[in-house]
């Protein structure tokens, strides 16, 4: 790295007075920003902060005025010292504007106020108004300007112009060109951020539409971003499409645990039931975006086949202290050597902790997690598909090499030298076993959500929670440690899976933990691991911790 | 600051109180004379007499799901009445109207509408606020029933109750 990288230029300042009061920006700041760094929101439809600026919606409109300059060139000042505005007699776009020394700015002129309504009359002239049937209707910014802004009345009696409605333009994404206010930011994300340029803009005048590039569809990973983007309700989700008004969910920050990366997210959630999430804005993590890849694969959450109660000795058992004791009995009658344990990446670091507890106090040496890999792509998406594969490696559950020892524990099940096996929220078949070959196991013990082959073949079934339904930590691939918050109970008798993780241990030792809540075993986590000493789940906040590892 | 009331200066006759029972009493034997001869109702003979003829137009019975001209159950699902009910008395699942219906313009309608009339107290804030003119509180009142499952009103009862009602919402109409 040169040394010029490494000692960064010192920031040049400059003098903006906005709405009579006078402020310092660096250089390069846009006016929209500085007017929102000063608490002056200015209202915006196309502009956004990581996509280039169009300057198209005429919104963000304030008045400018430059510095009065003397005949010697010398800004004249007056009586409080600083310098007189000569004002620009037309309101100006802040957007595409940078903050220059001496600049006035008014953000809430009469001049303003009158180009705000005006830009918003003509915005509602060919709005087809259907806000009770619009999905967007609760967070568009047409409906907040409109109320904050916009005139009351319309003046329009013409006939509408009439566009396509209900027009599927891609996969996960449902356009709606009568609601579109032409802000192009669609355009932009996609040929800017997804790099994927397969929607534009055609016709002339108010009959200018949307649409998709001839043969092509929406069909990017990234595509759902476009939603979120979308200031009216042109861009729905196809999946989110009817199914809530957003004035009803409650928001719960969280991260996707779909891949490493580990996006941050906000849940949208009710009344038990998760139905949506969104990016959450995180500059070291993923800006503004996420994948639609993980954006909606929590549906398994909703499934009507969630695991609801323990089972033990192969037959439901719906008290879970006799189910932990049973499984804890049957763990302990097999010698340690013979026992083999599998976590998953996808468990919290706290969980992960408890489960090497668990190798501990069972004396098991056989233990890894199972690599997912799929395709991943140099945006967002990661080819781990195990969100904490590194807090695995952390808590030395797996060594660097993820997976290694999980041919060993294969052969040793089929050799007949392994006879129990714990596996912790993954499928058994995974390895490369056969169902038969599960069945020959004498002790099988298992933490899932659904059912599936291994949880058909096991003796011990013990209902877990999904990642909206505990909190918990993990670490994403770049070693940041970020939380997952409660968004929604678990269904039935399930579990969170730290509970169940510390029920067995105590069930085996027949000593208490001492462990009450999930601060408790993340204080015991930080004291024994050196990477994450001084840390508490509420000091890693909403947007993580950068940990000290590779 | 304390504040002095004046006490008004009584005459004898209204210190001894009887005048003014007196009156009082003329007052009620002239009710009960005019009773005996059957010249007052006090009582209606419900329910074999009903109130519904005397009811105002403004008043307020069992909320329902009324239809536009063309038979179409105005609601769209905009879960507006769900919100600002406040009781929590209904509850709505939104769906979607398929492609190649009839009204396949209005793209989403209420696939379930249900109202505990357990809950509902007949504030009517669901037809204030509902934008489509949908929910409206007719004037059935005796809403009494033997079990918890028939006082929920579903979708069909609502329908059935709020029968056609032509209004002034005309926007889902093809020529708008």
């Amino acid at each position: 790295m040169s040394t010029e990288a490494t000692t960064p230029k010192p920031v040049e300042l400059v003098n903006v007075q906005i709405d009579g009061v006078w402020y310092q920006f660096p250089k390069g700041t846009k006016v929209i920003e500085a007017c929102s760094q000063a608490g002056k929101f200015i209202p915006r439809y196309c502009y956004h902060p990581r996509l280039s600026t169009p300057g198209n919606c005429r919104m963000c409109m304030v008045e400018l005025g430059m510095p009065k300059m003397g005949p010697d060139r010398k800004p004249e000042l007056g009586p409080d010292g600083k310098p007189i505005h000569n004002w620009i007699p037309r309101p100006q776009i802040s957007c595409a504007q940078e903050v220059s020394e001496g600049l006035g700015v008014r953000t809430d002129s009469k001049m303003v106020q009158d180009a705000r309504k005006g830009v918003l009359e003509f915005l509602l002239i060919n709005h087809p108004l259907d806000c009770p049937i619009c999905d967007q209707a609760g967070e568009c910014r047409l409906q907040e300007f409109s109320y904050d802004f916009g005139p009351a009345k319309t003046r329009f009696l013409e006939h509408k112009v009439k566009k396509p409605k209900r027009i599927q333009i891609g996969p996960r994404i449902t356009l709606d060109d009568e609601r579109c206010i032409l802000c192009s930011r669609c355009v932009r994300f996609m040929r800017e951020v997804a790099k994927d340029d397969v929607i534009g803009i055609v016709n002339r005048g108010s009959y200018s539409t949307i649409t998709c590039h001839p043969n092509k569809t929406l069909d990017s990973n990234y595509s759902l971003n476009t939603v979120d983007i979308c200031p009216v309700g042109a861009l729905t989700s196809t999946d989110f499409r009817f199914k809530m008004r957003v004035w009803f969910l409650k928001e719960t920050k969280s991260f996707c645990t779909s891949c490493a990366t580990g996006c941050n997210t906000v849940i949208g959630a009710r009344e038990n039931l998760m139905y949506r999430q969104t990016p959450r804005e995180n500059n070291d993590v993923n800006e503004s975006w996420m994948c639609d890849y993980g954006r909606l694969n929590f549906h398994y959450l909703n499934s009507p086949d969630r695991l609801l109660a323990p089972v033990a000795k192969g037959v439901n058992e719906p008290d879970w202290t006799a189910a932990l004791t049973a499984t804890a009995s049957a763990l302990k009658s097999l010698p340690p050597s013979e026992v083999a344990l599998i976590a998953s990446g996808k468990m919290t670091n706290e969980e992960l902790f408890l489960a090497a507890g668990l190798t501990q106090a069972l004396g098991i040496m056989l233990h890894d997690i199972v690599p997912h890999t799929d395709a991943g792509d140099d945006i967002l998406l990661s080819t781990d598909r195990n969100p904490n594969t590194a807090g695995a490696k952390l808590l030395g559950l797996c060594d660097a090499n993820a997976g290694s020892k999980l041919p060993a524990i294969a052969d040793g099940i089929r050799g007949g030298t392994i006879k129990g096996l714990v596996i912790l929220g993954e499928d058994a078949t995974a390895l490369g076993l056969a169902e038969s070959e599960l069945r020959k196991l004498e002790v099988l013990v298992t933490t899932a959500m659904l059912p599936n082959l291994t949880t058909a073949s096991a003796g011990y079934v013990l209902p877990g929670s999904g990642f909206a339904e505990k909190r918990g930590s993990m670490v994403n691939k770049s070693g940041r440690l970020q939380r997952l918050n409660r968004a929604i109970q678990a269904p039935g008798l399930a579990r969170d899976d730290w509970e169940i993780l510390t029920g067995l241990t105590e069930a085996i030792t027949g000593t208490s933990l001492g462990l009450a809540t999930i601060e408790d075993v993340f204080k015991a986590m930080s004291a024994a691991t050196p990477a994450l000493t001084g840390l508490s789940l509420s000091k890693i906040g909403d947007l993580g911790v950068q940990l000290p590892i590779a | 600051m304390a504040y002095k009331v004046p006490r008004p200066n009584l005459t004898f006759a209204e210190k001894i109180y009887l005048p003014s029972v007196l009156a009082g009493l003329k007052i009620t034997l002239g009710h009960l004379w005019r009773m005996l001869r059957g010249k007052t109702h006090v009582c209606m003979q419900y329910p074999e007499e009903k109130w519904d003829s005397h009811l105002p137009d403004h008043y307020r019975g069992a909320p329902t799901l009324v239809s536009d001209e063309f038979g179409r159950t105005r609601c769209v699902a905009c879960q507006l009445c769900e919100f600002i009910c406040p009781p929590r008395a209904i509850r709505i699942t939104p769906g979607e109207i398929p492609t190649d219906d009839t009204f396949a313009k209005v793209e989403k309608y209420p696939e379930q509408f249900q109202i505990d009339m357990i809950r509902c107290i007949y504030c009517g804030l669901c037809e204030e606020v509902c934008p489509e003119q949908a929910i409206f509180l007719k004037k059935e009142y005796a809403i009494a029933r033997t079990s918890r499952a028939e006082m929920m009103h579903n979708k069909a009862k609502l329908i059935e109750m709020g029968g056609l009602q032509p209004g002034v919402v005309n926007k889902w109409n093809e020529k708008k």
